[in-house]
């Protein structure tokens, strides 16, 4: 079965000279239960695939699906029961004036629950929060503490389908390896399918089964986790970008001979 | 070795509400003409331990340390106008967010002929003259039209490079560079590691590098300090980062995941209370 598809997709921003063709043609599907990666340097287009998703792109043309329900224009409540969206910055995205029980019941409300009590402490239970975080506002939590709440409110309606915009870009590794742990862990236990969008690599390849390469808006390769792991790539753009982010520092390209000596650092 | 800067146990203090708060906890080290490393989680006190070698906490936070100096000068009892020249010939740093160092409402010319004319009775032009030389090492193609340009209409990794050239205008002994490609791709990331290698080596500097990525950390500089709650938890040789003894430093490595080595889950960092109170002078537990 099918949970996303996207056929042909165009967005672009702007209109005449000033238009920005930000995605082009740009196909994928990912199955239901997948884990579905976007990679690509900033700029090239993945936010954008996310945010046409969800409604976020004013002007788009080709074909989305969500279950094999074709996208319209609008988004309606349906469409946010099944499908959520977790931010790179959990600062910007939850209120600064309310606190995580607010949060969490204003979503919860929204989507006709109506025992919110038991789901609040259920929802903080499950992205390993105690019940003594719920009446905290954002400033009184960490950053990975915040994007567990970001996690919480994005699960209450219970979707199927989690969008992922670079989840730990603004976290310590060590916080990273707490909320992948979670994602993971929701996955298997909710059966939910992930399209997950990050510039680190090695945190795409940890999380997704496929991966998509984009570059100025295209689609360049699409290729399983295995590939990229063993660098099994066919397009040159995604050798480069394997190479980068696992060489940082390239080998001078002027005189190699340091003019200078080097210290024995002992 | 050529010992650059000398620092023995520095500490900075914030009041708080709450009572006293310590950023930085007893730190030592010592710089030469190499690339050190400062490594850490977010709050360590990185950014703080770089800000107080240059005197730039801001009261009411107080700078202690038994020892700061520069080629045998002391900092502490520096008055501010020596500490100022000091600032602008001898160290320099390169802040975590390059947006906030330059001036909006100025051309990037008119801010590095002035930053250039601070410290030197030199002309317009021959200001003019060494700004487009130092856009050229940091490998911008187009310098004239840079200089004519706004810090608002560069990209990240143009601005970030700008930075760099500004911050060598002066000739530093000691670059101190805060997080300076953490906001980057990894391609433009490469590049301006390489531009500031290159500098390093040609020139001789000292430089101090302050970043949270360990993989970066390790390829890239000669030696790590590792920090946890304001203290030194351990210091190695860079090439060794990754076979680093203390269980923080191995927890932070483990928790990474690695594209050649799939993992089913990563390791999250068990904390042990007595890192904090680990000895300041680096020694494993
Ligand atoms: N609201 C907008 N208005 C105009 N251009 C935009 C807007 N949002 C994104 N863009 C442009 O679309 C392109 C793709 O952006 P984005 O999808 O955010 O990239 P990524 O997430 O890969 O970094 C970029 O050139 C960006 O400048
Ligand atoms: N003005 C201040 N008052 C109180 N605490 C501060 C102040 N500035 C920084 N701190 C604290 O000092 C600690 C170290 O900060 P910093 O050096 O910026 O960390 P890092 O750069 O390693 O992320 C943090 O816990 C931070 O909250
Ligand atoms: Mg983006
Ligand atoms: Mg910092």
């Amino acid at each position: 079965m099918t949970a996303l598809a996207l056929s042909g997709l165009n967005v672009w921003f702007g209109d005449g000279p000033a238009r920005v063709d930000a995605v082009r043609n740009a196909s994928f599907t990912v199955a239901k239960g997948e884990s579905f990666g976007l990679v690509g340097e900033s700029g090239s287009g993945k936010s954008t695939i996310l945010r046409a998703l969800t409604g976020l792109a004013p002007s788009w043309s080709g074909a989305m699906s969500v279950n094999g329900k074709t996208l319209g224009h609008r988004r309606d409540r349906d469409f946010f029961k099944t499908v959520q969206m977790v931010f790179q910055d959990p600062y910007a995205a939850l209120h600064p004036r309310h606190t995580v029980d607010q949060v969490l019941s204003e979503t919860l409300k929204l989507h006709g629950f109506r025992d919110t009590e038991t789901r609040i402490l259920s929802l903080l239970d499950g992205v390993g929060l105690g019940p003594a975080f719920r009446f905290r506002y954002p400033h009184q939590l960490s950053g990975g503490q915040r994007q567990r709440v970001a996690i919480a409110r994005a699960l209450a309606p219970e979707p199927a389908i989690l969008l992922l915009d670079e989840p730990t870009s603004a976290l310590d590794v060590s916080v990273q390896a707490e909320i992948l742990n979670l994602l993971m862990d929701l996955r298997d236990e909710h059966k939910l399918t992930f399209l997950m969008v990050s510039h680190n690599l090695a945190v795409v390849a940890h999380m997704c089964e496929r991966i998509a390469v984009m570059q100025n808006g295209e689609i360049v390769e699409i290729m399983p986790v295995e590939a990229m792991r063993s660098m099994q790539v066919t397009h040159r753009y995604t050798a480069d970008l394997l190479n980068d982010s696992i060489n940082y520092v390239r080998s001078s390209p002027v005189d190699p001979s340091p003019s200078v000596e080097r210290v024995d650092p002992d | 070795m050529t010992l650059l800067l000398d620092v023995q146990n520095l500490w900075v203090r914030f009041p708080t509400r709450s009572g006293i708060f310590e950023a930085v906890r007893g730190v030592s080290f010592e710089l030469g003409k190499e690339r050190l490393g400062i490594v850490g989680e977010s709050g360590s006190g990185k950014t703080m331990t770089g800000r107080a070698v240059l005197r730039l906490i801001r009261p009411p936070g107080q700078v202690t340390a038994d020892r700061m100096s520069l080629d045998g000068t002391e900092l502490l009892t520096l008055p501010e106008r020596d500490m100022r020249k000091m600032r602008g010939q001898r160290i320099s740093m390169i802040m975590q967010d390059p947006k906030f160092s330059l001036n909006p409402v100025m051309t990037i010319g008119q801010q590095m002929v002035e930053a250039y004319r601070v410290n030197r009775a030199v002309g317009r032009a021959e200001a003019m003259q060494k700004s487009l030389d130092m856009l050229r090492a940091v490998s911008i193609r187009d310098p004239e039209r840079v200089l004519r340009a706004y810090p608002h209409e560069m990209s990240g990794g143009m601005g970030q490079r700008i930075m760099i050239a500004m911050m060598l205008i002066p000739d530093p002994d000691i670059l101190i560079a805060d997080e300076p490609t953490s906001a980057l791709d990894v391609s433009v990331q490469g590049q301006v590691l390489t531009i500031m290698d290159d500098l390093v080596r040609q020139r001789g500097m000292g430089l101090i590098f302050i970043s949270h990525d360990l993989n970066l950390v390790a390829q890239f500089c000669d030696r790590v300090l590792i920090m946890y709650a304001g203290r030194v938890v351990e210091t190695c040789k860079a090439s060794d980062l990754h076979d680093a003894g203390h269980p923080y430093t191995r927890g932070l490595l483990n928790s990474l995941p690695q594209l050649d080595r799939p993992a089913k889950r990563l390791e999250a960092l068990q904390r042990d209370p007595a890192w904090a109170d680990a000895p300041g002078d680096g020694a494993a537990l």
